[in-house]
């Protein structure tokens, strides 16, 4: 059989089938978890704790090696990546509220710093004698090579607490992320939700490291968010729709990648949410670019008919060539420029609905009715028929236009 | 000393109202009362020393100049900005054990308006404090949150995306949103800034029927001409308390001039008076 359809099916073998599911676990969570990430607005604060992440592997290694152990205890490496990372959290925190230094900048010097120090001590590691510090670089972008049930069990609790967390606090966070000073108003601790949003995030960072990789990471925490964002206008369902999105990359991506030999599996579940997110972008039925392209055509469509007909009625020439392509192609004008019997009817109405607006801003003094006019809206929108029968009777009998 | 040396410059003006000093203790009556806040952006406070005691069943207007601290003492009072010194009091009690009471309509401007919530998750977001973490929303609940967006005429709007609603529209759901805390206390910053005539009469009317329910009303406001039309007690603050008292006797030429200084030309005020504002 075909080896991707193998591994869709979780034929490929034990190892491929654990990552398969461990990669839509974590795909999920992540997902889910992210969406506050994304509304917050705190995307670039979660890459530099996904980075503060190594220094604490790294120190972890040391420890458990210098207590005798070989070190490669998954439970120990991710406790201490997350003390890092909690470390790396709270100073950038520190910094943007007690220095001059704006976020961004603690930011990049929390990720910078935190990263090197990580990065020295892997190169001091390799050196050691002791310990077998072979995969530690896996955690730099995951490695999906010797994945055990026991990371995968990691994952499956990991993950479901970060969702289950997601899922509580939805309202406060939801208050926070939309308006804070609301939230804060009404009695939530907004600093406390902040904290609790990023703790849940860096949960599924830690969890991920493994798989993923921390410098990818962040990529499965935003990427699913900000596409599930493109096809609904609720916080709430962006929680499913993009833990939905991550854990089908997550499964995808990796059953692509044990389908092939040699194609690393976490690059390749995040090129196949990137792949969701590009697709949403162009193709999205409202927030999409096709969508915002068909809607602009369609209004300078009926800015042009409008123009165009007002120009008939004024017997103006029109001299833009779209307005008369246009008005042709609906059958308003002849080749030669000159209306058709349709085109002198609509003309007439037209210009008759401009001489009620007229008449509307004389009778009304109410400008929120008559401010509601912008040459496209139709006054039957606006004012009753009643009214318009009104405005009517002010102006006298209808004026044939471009008649005999 | 500092703190003397400013009660000396106070003008004589602040004196004359029935002005609650910092140690008497507050009443229960007052919906909010505000002792010795002091507020300070970097080391140049924005708000010093503060006292306010806005009255029950009334509605409230806080004055003053851009840059006076309006909005600080709003924002300080519930919290949103850390207060350097100060005491605040909702209904007699500490406003932290007080929350459930007020409502809050913020500026405009405080919000991300491509968030993707819809006016109706707008609403309900005033019932969460109730709801609590585990809750879901009953019936009821959906029911009272629609009724809250019926009596500022958005009932229509339901459905909509925050984003796509006209600024005086935002300003309704803001205020259906604080409605449906149904709080005793109603605080709102700048309800009127940037929103068309219909929406301020519309909001207006909704705060008037509040005060006929016995609710209190506090908002910072900056247009002087509808003072008189709309409240019936005014707080005057540059940095410091001006004068407070009912808009008949402390809402005058000569309070507005000490509060405004050479920032209230001379033809605004006789504008004012020819439209029979001051």
């Amino acid at each position: 059989m075909n080896p991707f359809l193998d591994a869709l099916f979780l034929q490929a073998g034990y190892n491929a089938a654990l990552v398969a599911i461990g990669a839509a676990l974590l795909g999920f969570s992540a997902g889910s978890s992210g969406t506050f990430l994304f509304l917050r607005k705190r995307a670039l604060v979660c890459d530099a704790v996904a980075h503060a992440t190594l220094p604490g592997v790294g120190i972890a290694f040391i420890v458990m090696v210098s207590l005798g152990g070989d070190g490669r205890s998954l439970i120990g490496l991710l406790l201490g990546s997350a003390i890092t990372a909690w470390v790396g959290l709270f100073l950038i925190e520190w910094i943007a509220r007690h220095t001059r230094l704006a976020e961004d900048a603690a930011i990049g010097a929390v990720l910078g710093v935190f990263f090197g120090v990580g990065i020295v001590l892997l190169t001091i590691i390799q050196s050691m004698s002791s310990g077998r510090q072979a995969g530690l670089e896996g955690f730099l972008l995951g490695s999906t090579a010797g994945m055990l049930f026991q990371d995968a069990f990691v994952i499956a609790i990991g993950g479901s607490l970060a969702v289950l967390a997601t899922w509580l606090m939805r309202r406060p966070m939801t208050l926070v992320a939309f308006d804070s000073e609301y939230a804060a108003a009404i009695g939530y601790d907004v600093r406390r939700v902040d904290l609790l949003m990023m703790g849940i995030v860096m949960g599924v960072t830690v969890i991920g490291l493994k798989l993923v990789g921390l410098i990818l990471i962040v990529a499965m925490l935003i990427i699913p968010a900000v596409t599930a964002r493109f096809w609904t206008e609720r916080s709430g369902n962006v929680i499913w729709i993009a833990g939905a999105i991550g854990g089908a990359s997550g499964y995808l991506g990796a059953v692509i990648s044990a389908s092939a030999p040699a194609l690393p599996t976490g690059p390749i579940i995040v090129l196949v949410a990137a792949g969701c997110f590009v697709f949403s972008l162009l193709f999205a039925p409202v927030r999409g670019v096709l969508a915002a392209v068909i809607r602009h055509r369609r209004f300078q469509a009926r800015v042009h008919r409008r123009q165009g007909l007002l120009a008939l009625a004024a017997q103006h020439p029109i001299r833009e060539a779209y307005t008369l392509r246009l008005l042709r192609h609906e059958g308003l004008v002849r080749a030669d420029g000159v209306p058709t019997k349709t085109g002198r009817a609509q003309a007439a109405k037209i210009a008759r609905d401009e001489r009620r607006w007229d008449i509307a801003r004389q009778v009304h003094q109410d400008v929120g009715l008559t401010g509601r006019y912008d040459g496209l809206t139709p006054i039957e929108d606006v004012f009753t028929h009643d009214e318009i029968a009104d405005f009517d009777r002010r102006l006298g009998r209808p004026v044939a236009v471009g008649g005999e | 000393m500092k703190t003397s040396m400013t009660s000396m410059q106070q003008p004589t003006v602040a004196a004359q109202d029935g002005r609650v000093t910092p140690s008497a203790a507050p009443s229960s009556d007052s919906p909010l009362t505000v002792s010795g806040v002091t507020v300070s952006y970097s080391e140049k406070p924005a708000v010093f020393s503060v006292d306010a005691t806005f009255p029950p069943n009334a509605m409230s207007a806080i004055i003053g100049p851009n840059g006076a601290g309006k909005s600080t003492l709003l924002k300080a009072a519930l919290g949103v900005i850390p207060r350097l010194s100060g005491d605040v009091h909702v209904f007699g009690r500490p406003i932290e054990q007080a929350r459930e009471r007020i409502a809050y309509v913020p500026q405009r401007a405080s919000v991300d308006w491509d968030f993707p919530t819809t006016v109706i998750d707008v609403v309900q977001m005033g019932l969460y404090r109730q709801v609590g973490l585990l809750g879901r929303l009953s019936g009821q609940m959906k029911t009272r949150a629609l009724n809250c967006l019926e009596r500022v005429g958005m009932v229509d709007f339901a459905q909509r995306q925050i984003g796509q609603l006209s600024g005086g529209q935002q300003q309704r759901v803001f205020l259906a949103r604080a409605l449906a805390q149904d709080a005793d206390l109603y605080l709102l910053d700048e309800p009127f800034a940037g929103v068309d005539a219909a929406t301020e009469r519309a909001i207006v009317d909704v705060l008037q029927l509040l005060k006929a329910e016995g609710k209190a009303v506090v908002a910072v406001h900056h247009d002087l001409s509808t003072v008189r039309n709309y409240f019936d007690h005014v707080f005057l603050i540059n940095v410091r308390r001006m004068a407070e008292g009912p808009v008949s006797t402390t809402f005058t030429t000569e309070n507005l001039q000490a509060t405004y200084g050479g920032r209230l030309a001379a033809t605004h005020l006789d504008e004012l008076s020819v439209a029979g504002a001051v």
